[in-house]
């Protein structure tokens, strides 16, 4: 197993975001979680390099799976992990963010760990704060936790990022996780499709780095990991599509789409999943579907990213 | 209360500037009682009246006071924003004399009384002058027109919905009938409710990245087309408030050639910014409409050169802290303005995009002209409002030292070559660097 003085100090202050990390800062972020992997499998998960330390989870928005695995995380390195419900608290919309983030500042956090409906509420409270941030999720811009969690699922599986094909499925639009993926992928050297109806793409997507299909045949052809995308019911409803009925027909995952791609070709979905909308049960749980793994990355994830922002060899000073 | 003016004032040595006039020259001001007596190279054949005070000007430069037909204030109802005096205050050190002041109080500027209570308050504690503009419906409602005689009658010097965009084509057509029997003009700003809804920023790649939903040039041009047409088919003047698209330019380009009686407006942010200035979310950048891109704002450029826009405006817009210290998807739109639309309007002089005469033609007798009030000239028995400016001199904005009482400043720490001197109302001093 690697010490921590194993791997490069990580030249960040927080983690808000994929876009501003480069190829070695995610490398050592993958790294440092592969090993935590192993810590993970064991009998004794604790490791005590975070003793004494306070980490709080900030949700402005409901998230039981994302919430469970940060705490996870903090509390196998050693951390007090506190969560703080504001999703379902008293406090008022308008007085929120910024009022909160004084009331925990005060508190001396040494992580923070924020998702927020807002796009750029994590980099907000970053900037009034004394500790390190990590966005959970802001609005509909990053997830950066999620997309490396993708990373090395994809990385453990195949062994390598760069030349690989990933097709990224549904509703792009609305999705953080998309965005980081893309970015991510980018900057590891990845091929990035994505695939779905125009109405549910950015409207710039064609010069965010990569290549748009409509049509799941095309866009899967050939493809080393498909990524499927969660569709809220409430899209129907927005005039964006339809119907779940035709959604599904034209761009679900099913057995006769997933034909297009590799015969090993991995199938991923960030959850929660709606079954039978934008993918089949057959192949959510088929031999192509690491979507178990994903979750158990995710601890590995985050603790490699709380660890690399809280690495004693960045005491006072070294900021970035 | 506006200064009260006797006795004769010169302004010697001094470049002025008067597009109203077509004069570029170094000459003489000269200003008795309150008004301008001539302003120009050859006004001192006659040698200084007897007793006058003096001013040497040399290396400065006169223009007529500015005009400024967009300022929100939040005199009745949101007084801790911007008061009418706080923003007469802000007005004199931006050059700007006179202000159009935007209906959207609480309550709405929709009635007789509320005109008269800002021409009041203006008289009992503005150093500049203020003119109101009122509704063009009751309650900004878009649906029952005001009594859009009487207002006109009471002193409102225009008609707008603000930040509102009549939705009816029926309304705002007959509304426009109605204006144009007692010659009244109609300003509106653009933007379609539905093709901008949950809108937080120009749509295009930055919003694509920040996975905001965007609001598209299409949003502004198609109601200000269905406007211009409506204008077309009723004879109305029309103004077209704020336009910040190319499409839009366009729009009132092909507008203007056919004869009709239309004007357009742009606000000195869209002259000077584009989206990519947001940043890290910054949210006095959130403007509407909001912020384009580089190609749009050069266009904007463009058409004030060429003529097709006619006015700048500050678009003046005080924010409480509380409303813009959030996740800049739930701040309230908006900048302050008064103080910086001429420091940043003179970097497109520095810059040679525009001619002195051309910027300050657009900020004194372009706008005057609309109002049909008399300012924005330095003609013989013009009221005497002017500012004295130092074209070069080099200064950086502190927010903190803006006198509007809102410091929503989109050009905190900008550095602007050229700033106002003195500002001078009625033959008056209202202001002093």
């Amino acid at each position: 197993m690697n010490a921590a003085t194993d791997f490069p100090i990580f030249p960040h202050s927080h983690l808000l975001g994929i876009a501003g990390l480069s190829y070695p800062d995610v490398e050592t972020l993958l790294n440092r979680a592969n090993a935590n992997v192993d810590v993970s499998r064991q009998r004794d998960k604790k490791k005590s390099v975070l003793r004494g330390l306070t980490h709080i989870n900030l949700f402005f928005e409901a998230s039981t799976r994302t919430q469970a695995s940060f705490e996870l995380a903090g509390k196998r390195l050693g951390a007090d992990v506190m969560n703080m419900a504001v999703a379902s608290s008293s406090v008022k919309k308008g007085e929120t963010l910024i009022d909160t983030a004084m009331t925990l500042n005060a508190m001396r956090p040494d992580i923070l760990v924020i998702r927020h409906s807002a796009a750029g509420a994590a980099a907000l409270l970053s900037q009034k704060v004394g500790c390190a941030v990590i966005n959970a999720g802001d609005g509909a811009h990053e997830h950066p936790t999620q997309a490396l969690l993708d990373a090395l699922t994809i990385r453990r599986a195949k062994g390598r990022l760069d030349g690989l094909t990933v097709a990224i499925c549904g509703d792009v639009l609305h999705s953080r996780v998309a965005r980081s993926n893309i970015i991510l992928l980018n900057t590891m050297g990845a091929r990035v499709r994505v695939v779905g109806p125009s109405t549910l793409m950015p409207t710039a997507i064609r010069q965010m780095g990569t290549e748009v299909f409509t049509s799941m045949r095309e866009g899967l052809d050939g493809a080393d990991v498909v990524m499927m995308l969660r569709l809220q019911r409430e899209r129907m409803g927005q005039a964006l599509v339809p119907s779940v009925r035709e959604y599904f027909r034209h761009y679900g995952l099913d057995a006769a789409k997933l034909a297009h791609a590799k015969p090993d070709a991995l199938v991923m979905h960030p959850g929660p999943m709606n079954r039978g909308v934008e993918i089949a049960s057959g192949i959510a749980d088929g031999p192509q579907s690491v979507i178990e793994e994903q979750v158990e990355m995710g601890v590995a994830v985050r603790m490699a990213v709380i660890e690399a922002l809280l690495d004693p060899r960045k005491n006072d000073g070294a900021t970035g | 209360m506006l200064p009260d003016h006797t006795g004769t004032s010169v302004y010697r040595n001094a470049r002025i500037v008067d597009p109203s006039r077509g004069i570029d020259e170094t000459g003489t001001l000269i200003v008795t009682d309150g008004k301008i007596v001539a302003a120009g190279a050859n006004t001192l054949n006659q040698g200084s009246p007897e007793g006058a005070e003096t001013h040497d000007c040399t290396g400065q430069t006169i223009v007529p006071g500015l005009v400024d037909m967009r300022v929100f204030i939040g005199e009745p109802g949101g007084e801790h924003r911007e008061t009418i005096a706080s923003a007469s205050k802000a007005a004199a050190a931006g050059g700007v004399t006179s202000l159009v002041m935007m209906p959207d109080t609480d309550p709405v500027i929709d009635d007789v009384a509320l005109v008269e209570f800002v021409l009041r308050t203006a008289r009992e504690t503005a150093r500049t002058r203020i003119y109101p503009a009122a509704a063009i419906t009751r309650g900004l409602d878009g649906r029952e027109m005001t009594e859009i005689g009487n207002l006109l009658g009471a002193g409102a010097v225009c008609f707008t919905d603000g930040r509102e965009t009549i939705a009816s084509a029926a309304v705002i057509r007959n509304a426009m009938r109605y204006a144009r029997d007692f010659g009244a003009l109609i300003a509106c700003e653009t933007q379609d409710a539905d093709l901008s809804a949950g809108g937080i920023m120009n749509e295009g790649l930055f919003a694509s990245w920040l996975g905001f939903s965007g609001i598209p040039r299409e949003a502004e041009v198609l109601p200000l087309e269905r406007d211009l047409r409506l204008a077309a088919l009723t004879g109305a003047h029309y103004h077209a408030a704020k336009i910040s698209t190319e499409m839009s330019a366009d729009a009132i380009r092909i507008a203007k050639e056919r004869g009709i009686d239309v004007s357009a407006g742009v606000s000195i942010n869209h002259l000077s910014l584009n989206e990519n200035d947001i940043g890290e979310y910054r949210t006095f950048f959130k403007l509407s409409p909001p912020l384009r891109h580089e190609d749009d704002r050069q266009a904007m450029i463009a058409a004030l050169a060429d003529g097709t826009i006619d006015v700048i405006v500050s678009s003046h817009d005080p924010q409480d802290v509380d409303t813009k210290r959030l996740p800049f998807s739930e701040s309230a739109d908006g900048a302050v303005g008064l103080e910086t639309m001429l420091a940043a309007g003179l970097r497109l002089v520095h810059s040679g995009d525009v001619s002195l005469s051309r910027l300050i033609e657009a900020m004194t007798a372009g706008p005057a002209r609309l109002l049909s009030i008399d300012a924005g000239t330095l003609a013989p028995d013009a009221p005497a409002d002017f500012a004295v400016l130092d074209l070069d001199a080099p200064w950086v904005l502190d927010a903190e030292a803006l006198h509007s009482k809102s410091k929503n400043t989109a050009f905190e720490g900008a550095r602007f070559t050229g700033r106002v001197l003195q500002t001078v109302v009625a033959g008056q001093q209202v202001y002093s660097a």
